[in-house]
């Protein structure tokens, strides 16, 4: 069955795993901007990245036969040292120009601290400015439930952002309520320890009405499995559910949320 | 489109399908934790504050409802509400230290 990884960091995985993701119906690749495992020091560090996530992992996935796509920005753990954070930012706006960037991403926050939420203002501004998407991370474990409401409070405050071009990532079962509720898209990560599970994540499916709503495995450096959704997947059809059912919400939600960036195309439709 | 879920709605399931689908995979990391707790007890020193946690969580497994995992993870959150002025670390442990 066919599906789109809507958050890899494919930057951190090997070529072995573009071969098995697309082996197991992988149609399609986004690639959110993250935290390396160490804080970057300098702008150009990031100039590079960025050339990274627009022109040479697309060239990697396309030898599977998998469109990539990114997001573009500086990860809230780097967002401690402000003056670093302001020249990333200022790189960004040249980086849009590319073909395969679908918008601003991962932003939100970590610790929740105060610059980490300035800077998070900053990349809803610079969001807004240029009409791009949003996808944001939430933070991990017990900063999880007070950062995705100060992050949808910032939300709300800047004015001009449309829920519904926003998807706040990694809910779990004690957020995924308010970020629905509120009209924005959720995502549901897939780990084996420190998120949900993917027998979790059908509970969630079970549990909440919202089609606004994707998984995916956040594959990294750490440790996380590319073959999450798939995984996910297989749950679901021991469950029951139907193939049309599991299509339309490992493949048809991320096309529909996606599909609101030009740059995006429906990969039933380059085939 | 619809904005309804299409895996939403009452589980069309019994309780004895759903024992055959996930019994094995429960009880295996109900031994898992026993074993970490038995091996606590072995252990010297003060209780770790994560631990603290997990045993205030136990409580509530046995307590009917649907809504267990919501719970847990409520329990083991920051309950409090403005910006901090800067982390000293960028990790998080698991459960909130303040949790008594």
């Amino acid at each position: 069955m066919r599906y789109i990884e809507p958050h890899g960091h494919m930057v951190s995985r090997t070529t072995d795993d573009y071969q098995a993701m697309a082996l197991a119906g992988c149609a399609a690749i986004c690639e959110p901007a993250f935290w390396a495992g160490f804080d970057r020091k300098t702008a150009d560090g990031f100039y590079d990245y960025f050339c990274q996530l627009t022109q040479h992992e697309p060239k990697r996935a396309a030898k599977y036969g998998l469109p990539h796509y990114c997001w573009l920005c500086i990860n809230p753990k780097e967002s401690e040292d402000m003056k670093l954070a302001d020249d990333v930012l200022a790189l960004i706006p040249e980086f849009l120009k590319a073909k395969t960037v679908l918008g601003i991403g991962e932003i939100g926050l970590n610790k929740n601290t105060r610059n980490e939420m300035r800077i998070l203002e900053k990349h809803v501004e610079l969001a807004v400015k240029h009409d791009q998407l949003i996808l944001v991370h939430t933070p991990h474990l017990e900063d999880k439930r007070k950062g995705t409401r100060l992050i949808m409070d910032v939300l709300k405050a800047a004015g001009k952002v449309k829920p519904e071009r926003v998807i706040i990532d990694h809910v779990e079962e004690h957020t995924i309520g308010e970020v629905l509720d509120q009209g924005f898209w959720a995502g549901i990560t897939l780990y084996p320890e420190s998120k949900a599970t993917p027998v979790r994540a059908v509970d969630m499916l079970e549990n909440f009405a919202s089609q606004r709503v994707w998984l995916n495995s956040a594959c990294d450096w750490g440790h996380s499995d590319p073959l999450a959704v798939p995984k996910a997947m297989q749950e679901m059809r021991r469950r029951g559910h139907s193939a049309a059912a599991i299509d339309s919400l490992v493949y048809g939600n991320p096309v529909r949320f996606l599909s609101q960036s030009p740059n995006f195309q429906d990969p039933q439709a380059l085939r | 489109m619809s904005d309804s879920n299409p895996l939403a709605g009452t589980p069309r399931r019994t309780r004895d399908q759903v024992a055959d689908l996930h019994f094995m995979d429960a009880r295996f990391k109900l031994l898992d934790l026993a074993a970490f707790l038995d091996r606590l007890e072995k252990a010297s020193g003060p209780e770790d504050h994560r631990v603290r946690g997990l045993r205030a969580a136990l409580p509530l497994l046995l307590q009917s409802g649907d809504d267990r995992v919501a719970q847990i993870l409520h329990l083991w959150s920051d309950p409090s509400v403005a910006p901090i002025e800067k982390a000293d670390t960028k990790a998080a442990s698991g459960v909130w230290p303040g949790l008594k």
